[in-house]
């Protein structure tokens, strides 16, 4: 039964072509839609996660009140025996120590006067300890433009743009201006190893990379850090695993009474990431939902075509005996062959259109050259496994409900009438 | 009603009669506060969030506008200098052997973590040169029958555009003072005590500092030794005297 129906659909591309090339069409555009929105707000997501936010962070109370500017006054302290702690106590996290600073990057000229002075927002992370973690996390590798990474103590990196706007280049000597963790002045002589490129405005502005250790020593930050970031072994940002590692360490670790006591905040709970996190996933919903329906619509359309352009054809086939259960049993099969083979090639080309845009991505930073949050310049498509099935069962369902409906006519045509239809 | 006014007006009168002119107390606190040139040795105990530390220093001032700081206490600022010559300030770090010049909007910064900026720590002008001066009326501070004293800045590009002070009657020295933004914020406060004559002038050896934009305690600035109109070799005002 089902062989013959198939060749009939094989052998009348009236019948299957246009249905299936809509049907192909709106279930590739779902899957596309859905793995470009996914990606698009995972990206932002991750992004800030290995930037600034991690899955968690651990801070001083007094810290976390004015976290955006780096009160290193405030930092953590005591953080190499914490570190052993937390990691023993919270083995789901990978724990780093990060300071962020602030501070004037200041470019001698041959006296030893300034020559060039600018502000910079830096970065100290582990890059000479051998472990290559916080390296990758921050893209350092692929983002340097010239040069290369620091090797030993004193070395430090730039963002490109701001190290040809002081007229720097590798090997060249630089101040950094700051204020120690007590407050006084601090003044750090380090060398340029290289210059980074991160394709993010807020980060290439001004940037400075160096070893945690450097700026510990520049800031007299001994045993001391600004804050210990978490990221899950996992390697994804899950908010509700997040959530919870954090209330556990807050009920541990804060106190109401000590401004110094240590807290924990998920990334959702940082720079205004809660409402992207909580609303990424109702937000997907609802636009996956809403372009779902509309296909859904269109798809049903055709399938309602389909049935009335054969309007003839079923009268024929009533008129020499077949039953109306069975004509219109056949057609629900044919819409299910069409629904299913224009689905999967519908998946197909979706998934292989995604899988592009997964790996190559699309460069938008020509449209936020001025953007001043942080953001990627390049935007990837994400392949969920819900991109496998998103697209399919509306695909399938939708020209079956179509010709459902359509197909209802059937049964209240009247077999008397079909030879007068015939004849005229 | 007619005579209770006119009797009201003339109570009115008489009061703001009674009150001096504001220039002329100005006049009498820069006496006391300015000189030609100075030179002191002074401690900073910066009360923080989380510690107490001290910054001693030396300081030569010459006029309003040369000033020179040189860095005693901590083990880690000594031998830290800074100049600063009219709106420019140059300091200079033994550990990076460097001389670095800070712009004009970093004089407002904090030194050392204190509640005090460069330009406070630094400059010696005189008031009748920056402000208009009315006196408002008088209170007792410390025991002290005081003038209080609003300022309002004529000069453009003051880190003050408004004071209130509130002047001892007898010594012609404030004995508290704030600090107001243009946009009528208090960035400062100021406790000045422990006041003594030294070469014919009353000067307080004891300020304390609180900067209101900042959590804190406040900073104690304290005079040990201060010497006024001083021979001060003019070597001592120029970049070269930085790395000596």
């Amino acid at each position: 039964m089902i062989r013959f129906l198939f060749k009939g659909l094989l052998r009348d591309r009236h019948r299957s072509l246009l249905p299936f090339i809509v049907t192909a069409t709106g279930v590739m555009l779902t899957v596309v839609f859905h793995s470009w929105i996914t990606g698009v707000i995972g990206n932002s997501i991750e992004f800030n996660a290995r930037f600034a936010a991690g899955h968690v962070k651990i801070m001083t109370r007094a810290y976390s009140e004015n976290s955006a500017q780096s009160p290193n006054d405030l930092a953590i302290l005591g953080t190499d025996s914490l570190k052993k702690i937390i990691s023993e106590q919270f083995p789901e996290m990978e724990f780093f120590e990060r300071i962020y600073f602030a501070g004037l990057i200041d470019v001698p000229d041959q006296a030893g006067e300034t020559r060039a002075q600018g502000p910079s927002m830096g970065i100290g992370i582990d890059m000479l300890s051998g472990n290559q973690e916080e390296i990758e996390r921050l893209n350092i590798p692929s983002s340097l433009k010239s040069g290369s990474l620091p090797t030993k103590r004193r070395e430090v990196l730039i963002s490109n743009t701001f190290a040809k706007k002081l007229g720097l280049e590798s090997g060249d000597t630089l101040t950094l201006v700051g204020s120690t963790m007590n407050g006084g002045l601090a003044l750090y002589n380090l060398t340029l190893c290289g210059t980074i490129e991160f394709g993010t405005t807020a980060l290439d502005r001004g940037t400075v990379i160096a070893d945690i250790n450097d700026v510990r020593e520049a800031l007299s930050m001994q045993d001391a850090t600004g804050e210990i970031l978490g990221f899950s072994r996992t390697g994804y940002y899950d908010n509700e695993e997040a959530s919870l590692i954090a209330n556990r360490f807050n009920k541990r670790y804060t106190s109401d009474r000590d401004e110094f006591s240590l807290i924990m905040k998920s990334l959702a709970e940082q720079n205004n990431m809660g409402f992207l996190v909580e609303y990424s996933g109702k937000l997907q919903g609802i636009l996956v939902f809403v372009f779902i329906i509309a296909m859904s619509l269109i798809l049903w359309n055709a399938g309602l075509l389909g049935g009335l352009r054969r309007y003839g054809e079923f009268g024929m086939r009533l008129a020499i005996g077949e039953e109306k259960s069975h004509v219109y049993k056949t057609m629900l099969l044919e819409s299910l062959i069409i629904g299913f083979l224009g689905s999967l090639a519908g998946v197909t080309a979706g998934l292989s259109i995604s899988l592009i845009l997964q790996t190559y991505g699309i460069d938008l930073g020509s449209m936020m050259k001025n953007a001043s949050i942080m953001m990627p310049q390049v935007f990837r498509a994400h392949i969920t496994p819900q991109a496998w099935y998103i697209g399919f069962i509306p695909g399938v369902f939708s020209s079956l409900l179509g010709t459902m409906l359509s197909g209802i006519g059937i049964y209240k045509r009247q077999t008397a009438q079909l030879f007068k239809e015939l004849e005229a | 009603m007619k005579k209770m006014m006119i009797l009201f007006l003339i109570g009115f009168c008489t009061l703001q009669a009674q009150l001096p002119d504001g220039k002329k107390i100005l006049d009498k606190i820069d006496q006391n506060l300015s000189s030609e040139n100075r030179v002191f040795s002074s401690s900073m105990i910066i009360h923080g969030r989380r510690t107490t530390s001290t910054v001693r220093l030396k300081t030569w001032t010459a006029g309003q506008n040369k000033s020179f700081t040189e860095y005693l206490y901590p083990v880690r600022e000594q031998g830290t200098k800074m100049l600063k010559l009219e709106e420019q300030l140059w300091i200079y770090s033994p550990s990076t052997d460097r001389i670095i010049q800070i712009a004009g909007h970093m004089l407002r910064q904090s030194v050392m973590g204190s509640d005090l900026s460069y330009e406070d720590l630094m400059e010696d002008n005189k008031l009748t040169d920056r402000y208009n001066a009315e006196v408002t009326g008088s209170e007792i501070v410390d025991g002290h029958n005081c003038w209080v004293i609003k300022l309002t800045a004529f000069v453009p590009e003051i880190a003050y555009q408004q004071q209130k002070l509130w002047v001892d009657q007898e010594r012609n020295i404030p004995l508290r003072e704030e600090m107001y933004a243009k946009s009528g914020t208090l960035l400062k406060k100021t406790e000045l005590s422990d006041i003594q004559r030294i070469n014919g002038r009353w000067y307080p050896k004891k300020i304390v500092f609180k900067d209101m934009l900042k959590e804190g305690m406040g900073t104690e600035f304290i005079i040990e030794d201060i010497e006024f109109n001083v021979q001060i070799d003019s070597y001592i005002f120029s970049k070269a005297s930085l790395k000596k």
